[in-house]
């Protein structure tokens, strides 16, 4: 294999090395995965919130929500949701009298982790909220504080070391999920990766490039967390 | 709503069921032997061994396990018939099956997983116990089986019942390399029948009830158990 390109020209981030497309593809697994965090942390939110609420109806449903997702596997739901959730909505629209809407694959990849994301974060949440003492809240309470500020001021600050152990597990766990989405064909770094090792023929190279750049994200990430819980958990009692 | 497939598909469907049940016995079975050797690598190995061990499961956790399937049925499978010989030998109908290459990425994922688990268990067996071993004579390997490795398994047997649970819910990826598991059964009848949620909704109930099954199954084993609460 004399003129067979090496290995740095196929890795090369411009054409026609194929870097550039994987480095695409992690930008929008990257994307993807913020954004479904983003929309799981909101679930999870009025999630928890509603479970702790004491609404029997609010809590039967959500109780259906997180244990239906966490019961079924990431691709059925995803790929369920996925056609499930397009479909519903050109189903609307035609009620409506609008014409069907072609939806965007990412903006469909983002809502379906993000539903799938926010039943674990109500859980995640739900546990770190009823972690928080009981006294903490009734003292703000005495002193006269708003629910509003009641949460920003005691809740939120007392949750957060309790919450962020598992918001990290659900982070990495996302940005692992995000490459389900290749299956339903939206090309973020699995499917770039697919495609450039299609079409070279060297999948080996592109998948173990592939698996690194994935690595990194977790590496990076948990460093990010580390230093997010050392800030959060300033001020209380170290551990041995 | 219409099942009326299910009549011409139930054989399918079952074979489908058996693929995926043995992919997971197999990746359980096989991936928690190589659990437990890692564990034990990472808890008292010396420097080599504990990188080593920590090295691979860093790797196989930080890696989606659909890219780890993939590099090894795309990329080694595309190298493997560079080995001169192998597509005479007596494996290469084995070597050639996507299941193969499914079972072999699902187990070391699973052992990766695992080994964690049982690290944490191993760490939480009480000081006590193991210097009472050592103190009745016990050699290392009569206190790893008859002290050491029983009481870390007791104390892990409500995550391994969880990780089993993940794993059976990570099979469907084995559809992607051609395997026909519970999943592919649903793809394909979709692609027969045109048919998006019927299968589906079939599917989920089978992982559900083996979900069920599976629990179950822990359940009796930890009751076997006696603990003093």
């Amino acid at each position: 294999m004399a003129n067979a390109p090496g290995i740095l020209e196929l890795l090369s981030p411009y054409p026609p090395g194929w870097g550039g497309t994987l480095l695409w593809g992690a930008g929008a697994t990257l994307a993807i995965s913020a954004g479904a965090f983003a929309i799981g942390l909101i679930i999870g939110i009025g999630g928890a919130l509603g479970k702790l609420s004491g609404n029997r109806l609010l809590l039967a449903f959500l109780e259906l929500y997180t244990t239906a997702v966490r019961a079924v596997p990431e691709l059925i739901l995803i790929v369920g949701l996925y056609y499930a959730g397009t479909d519903g909505l050109n189903r609307l629209l035609q009620a409506a009298g609008l014409p069907p809407l072609e939806v965007n694959g990412f903006i469909a990849a983002i809502a379906v982790l993000g539903v799938v994301q926010g039943a674990y974060m109500t859980e995640v949440l739900r546990g770190a909220i009823l972690a928080v003492p009981a006294g903490q809240i009734e003292a703000a309470k005495a002193f006269g504080m708003g629910p509003g500020l009641r949460f920003r001021r005691v809740t939120l600050p007392a949750l957060l070391p309790n919450a962020l152990p598992g918001l990290a597990n659900l982070w990495l766990s996302v940005t692992k999920d995000s490459a389900l989405v290749a299956v339903v064909g939206y090309q973020e770094l699995a499917l770039a990766t697919r495609l450039a090792g299609a079409s070279t023929k060297h999948y080996f190279l592109f998948f173990l490039a592939a698996a690194l750049l994935y690595l990194a994200i977790t590496l990076v990430s948990n460093l990010i967390f580390w230093l997010l819980e050392r800030r959060v958990r300033r001020g209380q009692p170290k551990l041995a | 709503m219409d099942f009326s497939w299910i009549a011409n598909y139930w054989p399918l469907l079952l074979t489908g069921a058996w693929q995926t049940l043995a992919l997971l016995v197999i990746s359980v079975g096989l991936g928690f032997l190589m659990a437990i050797g890692l564990a034990f690598a990472q808890v008292s190995g010396g420097p080599f061994l504990r990188y080593a061990a920590r090295g691979y499961s860093t790797f196989f956790r930080g890696t989606p396990l659909l890219i780890q399937l993939w590099l090894l049925y795309y990329g080694v499978g595309s190298l493997l018939p560079m080995i001169p010989g192998i597509r005479q030998s007596l494996f290469w109908p084995i070597l050639r099956e996507g299941f193969f290459f499914a079972a072999v990425s699902f187990t070391l994922n699973y052992a990766a997983y695992e080994s964690e688990v049982l690290r944490g268990a191993l760490l939480a067996v009480p000081k006590g116990e193991l210097e009472a071993g050592r103190a009745f004579g016990m050699g290392r390997f009569t206190l790893v089986h008859r002290v050491w490795l029983p009481r870390a398994l007791r104390i892990a047997l409500p995550t391994i019942a969880g990780e089993v649970v993940m794993q059976l819910k990570a099979t469907p990826l084995a559809f992607t390399v051609t395997v026909m598991d519970l999943y592919a059964v649903a793809y394909k009848v979709r692609q027969d029948t045109l048919l998006v949620y019927e299968p589906l909704i079939v599917v989920t109930v089978f992982y559900l009830v083996l979900t069920a099954i599976i629990a179950r199954c822990f359940r009796i084993v930890e009751a076997q158990v006696p603990v003093r609460r």
